[in-house]
């Protein structure tokens, strides 16, 4: 049983203490029977998408579908033929080119508002086993990093508790467990909570389940600990996550790095990007090595064309977008008081270059996808924060922004969204309560449409205009 | 685990032993033995050949990482055997990317060359690869997509079928890193972009083209009306009755721009349509903050019609767009900073697609896109131009 120290339960635990099936089960069938599966519905739009090199969905869904016709019927709990019966369905959208998933359903495990998307069939007499197909969002471990017992849990509570089939992962990060029956939803969460010591992550109107790059845990870029504080965050706001109380979704994404490989800037509500304030670190004689060709550039990712001999003045200097770098056949010189942290040069020659040792992050505000106004990118606000345990300071501000947001924005609007509905001076200056600094800005505004307040301007606002009129006659 | 209908699970004492807010796992417990040892410790990696990485440490370790592609769709078997190959080659460690590769790690190059070897030769019984290796540096790696037609109530097209149907066609560049920089193409298949696409290098997002329906019969009794009203971006939508005298709502068509946000908050009011769904396709967005600011994708294709099951209009579309970008640009450039470098109007001309009024925004801040300086190449559109006010 998890829970408050069962955090790291998966050190000792085994599969074998938990499974439901053994392993003759799981192996159930043969290639041949594989290879002559004949589906209960005929799906010949879909089977052209078994060709191809590609993983083929859809030859993947049928083994399932084979596999749990060949389990016996007390190791499965809802329909065997649910796999069949989503390629049946999914072939009537193919030939209608119109789903045929009905519009939401609420259902959802007691106290929670989130991690459970409600889904039913508008084809449930044609297709049954999909008549609810209900799915989990399970929240992933940091990275995405699993051990195979775990997984291997994890499959067959959803082998003998649902369809069998998942996302790995969700968009936000989630593990998905895709398509269940209402009354298996209870069930399935207690297991998942008593036996493997993992939640659901979140959905509507809360804070959706963090994520975050790969950072320390096998990246040389990482400029702060993004696992750490994902796990941290992610454990400090659980009320946040389960809860629904905010006017819409809310994202943390951790990006190690300013090459962004969680798209935090693009991603979410408030965006994590480490950076660091000292020098970039350079080792003379490897820069000479690359120049030299002993080193493969780009640590070989460019190594499928021939783009020939590595030219550091053309492919580094010339390329850097501040400008600041020098190289005089013998040394490189970086003016780090200009460098803006693209990444590029380090991209280019790790084995030469490294990121700063002062690191920490650039804490950015409001992306979101178009719906309503427009897509947004995360707005520069934080350029330099250390990322330090416990991580105080910054939940600091994300208490201030939640209770702005939760006070001023309406229902589905995202922060970024409120923050150009109400001003962004006020978001810096009152909710966060930070200097105006030009950072913050692409270039300072064009418009002189300048919102003065009373107290700005001597004398105030209040005026008589009959004194006027004396020094100004009509 | 628990066994029977119920489990664990008691629902006379719905509170009895349940467990809340617990989170997940702690990672660490998750970590391979050799990231474990080097956490942090990481001074530089190299790509051994595609798909194939090493990342050495300041401790003399190095970590050998296997990359494969595949859907992001996937049955418990599937994990099985990627847990049975896991066991055999990476002590039972594995770990998935942020775009939904699996990457299996171990701290050998033989193992690695191994695992290699034995993942390139899965297949399923039709002939796909279940594990191809790649993805790695300047390739097409996994397509990050949505639901479609498998699970969502609001898609305009579908996600699985025809993510396959494109990383089929472009195959050859998730094997090789032939191409000038990395190239990210993602699907959204509606504009509520749960998979957030609008910084891809090219992005494939479902649409509609026509506004909702409206069920009368039962739109007062399953929707609140004011929020419906308010959800229109547009100002829409208003209150309306029927004939007889039912409260429901009617659409300015003229005004809508099919976002789709109406059925969204109500059930009511549904878009989908097989004749005007189908598919934009945008280009030049990224991510990174590497020699250019993150961009935006632009829209420069606004429609092409849903073509189940291998949406032919689509691959054809984008291989080409891949190829010309592959010939044209320069080491280093993203699709959108080479279209930038040369001008959009000659990337349309290279690619040889119309540009219409329709990729000019009529949308709020529009007026960031309009072009205000007299920089600009001449391309045959000028000359329509010109021959259209007889100026020629």
């Amino acid at each position: 049983m998890s829970a408050e120290g069962e955090e790291k339960l998966w050190e000792t635990k085994k599969y074998d203490e938990v499974r439901i099936y053994k392993d003759e089960e799981i192996w159930n069938y043969t290639d041949e029977e594989l290879a002559n599966y004949k589906c209960k519905h005929d799906t010949p739009l879909l089977d052209q998408l078994e060709e191809g090199p590609w993983p083929s969905f859809v030859s993947d869904i049928k083994q399932e579908a084979l596999h749990r016709h060949k389990l016996p019927e007390d190791k499965l709990l809802i329909p065997a033929d649910v796999c069949d019966d989503l390629l049946g369905q999914v072939e009537l959208s193919y030939v209608e080119k119109e789903t045929h998933w009905k519009h939401g359903g609420i259902v959802g495990v007691f106290g929670y508002g989130g991690g459970v998307i409600g889904r039913y069939s508008d084809q449930q007499e044609k297709f049954p086993g999909v008549a609810h197909f209900h799915t989990l969002r399970v929240n992933q471990p940091a990275s995405k990093f699993y051990k195979t017992d775990y997984l291997r849990a994890l499959c067959d509570i959803w082998e003998y508790r649902g369809s069998g089939l998942t996302n790995m992962h969700g968009s936000t990060g989630d593990t998905v467990l895709l398509g269940t029956f209402t009354e298996q939803l209870e069930p399935v969460f207690f297991d998942l909570t008593h036996d493997l010591g993992v939640d659901l992550g979140g959905s509507g109107s809360n804070l959706r389940t963090p994520s975050c790059c790969v950072g320390k845990a096998r990246c040389e870029f990482a400029c702060y600990d993004t696992q750490d504080i994902c796990y941290e965050l992610t454990m400090h706001y659980q009320d946040e996550l389960h809860r629904p109380a905010f006017p819409y979704k809310f994202k943390f994404k951790f990006d190690g790095c300013p090459n962004c490989c969680v798209a935090s800037i693009a991603r979410s509500d408030m965006s994590y990007i480490g950076t660091w304030k000292d020098d970039i670190r350079i080792d003379q004689e490897a820069v000479r090595a690359y120049v030299a060709g002993e080193l493969k550039p780009n640590a070989g990712a460019f190594g499928g064309r021939d783009w020939g001999k590595f030219d550091i003045q053309k492919e580094v200097i010339d390329l850097c977008p501040a400008g600041c770098m020098e190289w005089d056949g013998k040394e490189l010189k970086v003016n780090n008081k200009e460098c803006v942290r693209c990444m590029h040069c380090i991209n280019v020659m790790p084995r030469a270059l490294r990121i700063g040792t002062d690191t920490g992050c650039s804490i950015l505000f409001g992306a979101k996808a178009p719906i309503l106004e427009g897509a947004q990118m995360s707005m520069l606000t934080i350029p330099f924060i250390r990322v330090e345990k416990p991580y105080d300071a910054i939940k600091d501000i994300v208490d201030k922004v939640w209770d702005w947001w939760m006070e001023e924005g309406k229902n589905r609007e995202r922060v970024g969204e409120l923050i150009q509905r109400k001003g962004v001076q006020e978001f810096v200056t009152k909710v966060l309560g930070i200097p105006a600094i030009p950072q913050m800005a692409k270039e300072p505004r064009s418009n002189p449409y300048v919102f003065w307040s009373e107290d700005e301007v001597p004398g105030g606002w209040q005026r008589d205009i009959n004194e006027f009129r004396k020094r100004h006659p009509r | 685990m628990s066994l029977g209908k119920l489990g664990y699970y008691n629902p006379e004492k719905p509170l009895e032993n349940r467990i809340t807010d617990i989170g997940p796992p702690h990672y660490e417990q998750f970590f391979p033995p050799v990231i474990k040892r080097n956490y942090g410790k990481w001074l530089y990696h190299e790509i051994l050949e595609p798909g194939v990485l090493v990342h050495v440490s300041e401790t003399g370790e190095k970590a050998y990482t296997v990359r494969v592609g595949g859907a992001r769709l996937m049955s418990v078997q599937h994990i099985r055997e990627i847990c049975d190959i896991a066991d055999k080659y990476c002590d039972g460690y594995v770990r998935w990317t942020t775009r939904n590769c699996v990457e299996f790690i171990t701290d050998s190059e033989e193992k690695a060359k191994a695992l290699k070897a034995d993942l390139d030769s899965r297949k399923f019984p039709k002939g796909s690869y279940k594990f191809p290796v790649g993805g790695t540096g300047c390739s097409i790696t996994n397509i990050v997509h949505t639901q479609g037609w498998i699970h969502c109530h609001t898609p305009a097209t579908d996600a699985s079928g025809i993510v396959k149907s494109v990383h089929d066609e472009l195959f050859d560049y998730f094997k090789n890193m032939t191409l000038p920089a990395k190239l990210r193409i993602s699907l959204a298949c509606c504009l509520n972009m749960c998979g957030a696409v609008h910084c891809s290098d090219i992005a494939i997002l479902g649409v509609h083209r026509k506004p909702p329906m409206i069920d009368d019969e039962v739109l007062a009794k399953i929707c609140e009306i004011p929020l419906v009203v308010a959800a229109c971006p547009l100002g829409a939508i208003r209150p309306a009755k029927t004939e007889d005298g039912r409260k429901t709502v009617r659409v300015n068509q003229e005004r809508c721009m099919f976002c789709g946000n109406c059925y969204t908050m109500c059930a009511a009011m549904p878009l989908a349509d097989s004749e005007g769904d189908g598919v934009a396709i945008l280009a030049g967005g990224k991510i990174s903050n590497r020699k250019s600011a993150p961009k935006f994708s632009k829209v420069i294709i606004p429609y092409i019609p849903n073509e189940p099951p291998r949406w032919p209009k689509v691959c054809e579309t984008i291989r080409h767009i891949v190829e010309v970008y592959a010939k044209d640009a320069r080491k280093y450039e993203r699709l959108g900073e080479w279209a930038e470098r040369i001008g959009w109007e000659k990337f349309f001309e290279k690619i040889g697609i119309p540009f219409t009024e329709k990729s000019l925004d009529d949308y709020r801040l529009a007026y960031d896109t309009y072009r205000t300086t007299t920089h600009f190449k001449y391309t045959e559109h000028v000359w329509e131009v010109a021959k259209a006010v007889g100026g020629v």
